[in-house]
């Protein structure tokens, strides 16, 4: 049975190794998440919202041409088509309801590739409420239509300039900020990482992803459950949202794609479930990319949302256990995949996603497998990446 | 009797708790810093194991820490450092750091080793109170070591009850809710927090830290707890400096608030 306990463990993943200065804020969200968002005012505002505001549910979609090349019959969970552009904003609809139950008036939060940080403007926007957006140096240059969108929206996006300058060290800077603003603000993470109970509050906003998966799965195929689940996996929280429902079905492999950089071995790379040892990351007991003295490595992936030296305690629970199985992929395996669907599917991926398709390159299937690709986002914020590669793909 | 123990026992006032990062600025200053802090008359030192990823520091800490690790810092050669100044020095030594530091040496090697070379106590930022008892408090209290833990004006009552509980030396109050590093006067808010804490008669002494910088910030809090810990203010002098042991020595006196010496 895969369960988070009442201190937010998976297995002897998770837990809350925070400073004392943030107990106050954590304590409380800890004390309420469950109740708040199982109020019958929360769920109908959170479901409004997703429908009309997102675009909820997302499409099953049945990947034809896509299941004819791998022989095996692939469905896409759409999260691309969602308001925003991914399934972030499922997490940051569901959080701005949660803070401002708490009373809360402004909003941090991190982003990597930017999407997290979009989808968090997006909704404080929505709200009327006050945001503060940390973004790696690095990662403001390699996704500057995001920034672009940030501002538009009315949020302030600060640079982290300490560090690798990318995902965690925003993270980092966005729990500083928070250290120093106890009182009114929230802070929305942007995955399932982080000190308990942030991996269980954002798995269980994106959860709505394998909640629609097995209803549409049923009007598809008869049937609710596919033969595997594949997803990306920076933090985790898109692959944890198409897991979710499935967590307790053996019979549903779970696959879980990491980015492997310059390969695996060649020391730029993300693969945390390959690369990384079990250590404290962020407030969380999990596998994270590390010297053996404990200092945290910087990662490498030329897609900003993977670039990131641990990964969620769920998937961390999940993969020491054997539930999920870890594929790595290269920044060209991922390229080349991503300039793959385009052609196929007619649907530009995003970079962080273009990770799980190649994924379908490395496994084996039998004819009648069903398999879901979760397709988290949509490339618009890559193109400049994809354009700067374009050629050295044409064949 | 541990160091520490000794310490309190002997002064319950007007008690100078430094940090500094070990291995800052240059590698082998960790020793020289710890004898002229000693000299300079501090009675207490925090050494911090320099760490890739300081949750709860500001820029100055962040960066000495950053510089340290650049200098070929290493837990090991932390300790070897240790080890080679306590045959010279009897100053209660206090090892400051994050809890990944401790799990990747292993805890039980981590408290064993922290005995060896010398060391009387540890504070763990990110250790919460509820693993620290679940796992560790057995191992730390057979070792012998004190252990701190923090306070922050929004800590409730019973949790300050239950850091008083579980620290062996002193408490570490911090001074409002911050990452370390802030600077400027104590406010009448932070004051009413210092009070509300006394007024409660907690077993453990109490040190108050993060913002005190200057001769005045210490005296207030002296005059609100049994001393005070300065770590940001020490490490902006310690930089730039020519001579660390100069610099220190002028640094302890300016913070007691007798003249330097020209
Ligand atoms: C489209 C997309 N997919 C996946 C991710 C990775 O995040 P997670 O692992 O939390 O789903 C990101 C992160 O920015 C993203 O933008």
């Amino acid at each position: 049975m895969i369960a988070i306990d009442e201190r937010g463990y998976y297995g002897e993943f998770g837990g809350a190794y925070i400073p004392e200065m943030l107990y106050p804020n954590i304590e409380e969200l800890r004390r309420h998440y469950v109740q708040l968002m199982e109020e019958p005012a929360f769920q109908r505002e959170f479901r409004q919202l997703l429908k009309d505001y997102v675009g909820r549910p997302s499409p099953l979609y049945l990947a034809e041409r896509l299941s004819e090349h791998y022989k095996a019959t692939i469905y896409l969970k759409r999260e691309d088509l969602n308001h925003t552009g991914a399934h972030k904003i499922n997490n940051t609809v569901g959080q701005i309801l949660m803070a401002k139950r708490l009373g809360k008036t402004r909003i941090i939060a991190e982003t990597g590739a930017g999407q997290h940080g979009v989808a968090t403007a997006t909704v404080c926007a929505l709200m009327g409420i006050r945001c503060i957006v940390y973004m790696g140096a690095v990662d403001i240059k390699r996704q500057a239509p995001n920034v672009s969108r940030m501002r538009m929206l009315g949020a302030e996006v600060r640079p982290a300039t300490s560090g690798s300058q990318t995902l965690k060290d925003a993270t980092n800077e966005a729990i500083r900020d928070w250290i120093n603003n106890p009182e009114d603000t929230h802070y929305i993470i942007g995955s399932v990482v982080g000190p308990h109970p942030y991996p269980d509050m954002v798995a269980r906003f994106q959860s709505v992803i394998s909640e629609e998966m097995k209803w549409q799965l049923e009007e598809h195929t008869g049937r609710e459950n596919p033969d595997a689940i594949i997803a990306c996996v920076g933090g985790g929280s898109n692959a944890a949202g198409a897991y979710y429902h499935y967590l307790n079905d053996a019979g549903v492999r779970l696959i879980a794609v990491e980015a492997a950089g310059h390969g695996i071995h060649s020391g730029e790379s993300a693969a945390t479930s390959v690369l990384g040892t079990k250590g404290i990351i962020h407030g969380s007991r999990t596998l994270l990319m590390q010297t053996r003295d404990g200092q945290i490595i910087e990662p490498y992936s030329l897609s900003a949302g993977l670039d990131y030296p641990g990964i969620g305690p769920l998937h961390a629970h999940l993969i020491a256990s054997g539930r999920a199985e870890a594929i790595s992929i290269t920044d060209d395996e991922a390229l080349a995949s991503a300039y793959f669907l385009s052609r196929k599917e007619g649907i530009i991926p995003a970079l962080e996603t273009a990770h799980a398709f190649a994924a379908l390159d490395k496994m084996e299937y039998r004819p009648d497998d069903v398999i879901v690709v979760c397709l988290s986002g949509r490339g618009d914020k890559d193109l400049d990446t994809y354009i700067r590669h374009f050629e050295r793909f044409q064949k | 009797m541990n160091r520490l123990d000794k310490l309190f026992a002997n002064k319950r006032q007007d008690i100078l708790n430094i940090y500094f990062t070990a291995g800052h600025p240059k590698l082998e200053d960790t020793g020289k810093i710890i004898q002229a802090l000693e000299k300079a008359g501090a009675d207490l030192i925090e050494l911090g194991m320099p760490y890739s990823d300081p949750l709860a520091d500001g820029p100055t800490i962040q960066q000495s820490g950053q510089q340290a690790l650049r200098n070929g810092m290493t837990l090991p050669l932390l300790f070897e450092q240790v080890q080679s100044v306590r045959e010279k020095t009897e100053i209660p030594l206090i090892l400051m750091g994050y809890f990944n530091q401790v799990m990747q040496y292993g805890e039980q090697r981590f408290f064993d080793k922290c005995v060896e070379v010398g060391i009387d106590g540890l504070i763990l930022p990110d250790l919460p109170l509820y693993e620290y008892e679940k796992f560790y408090k057995e191992m730390v209290e057979q070792a012998g070591l004190g252990i701190s833990f923090l306070i922050t004006p929004q800590t409730p009552k019973e949790r300050v009850r239950k850091v008083d509980e579980l620290s062996r030396g002193f408490i570490y109050m911090v001074a409002n809710s911050s990452i370390t590093g802030a600077k400027g006067a104590i406010t009448e808010k932070q004051l009413a927090y210092f009070e509300r804490v006394s007024a409660l008669k907690l077993s453990n002494p109490r040190l108050i830290g993060f913002g005190i910088s200057s001769h005045d910030t210490f005296a207030t809090a002296c005059r609100y707890a049994n001393g005070a810990i300065i770590g940001s203010a020490f490490i902006r002098a310690l930089d730039g400096a020519e001579d660390v042991e100069k610099a220190t020595a002028g640094f302890v006196k300016s913070i007691r608030g007798i003249e330097a010496s020209v």
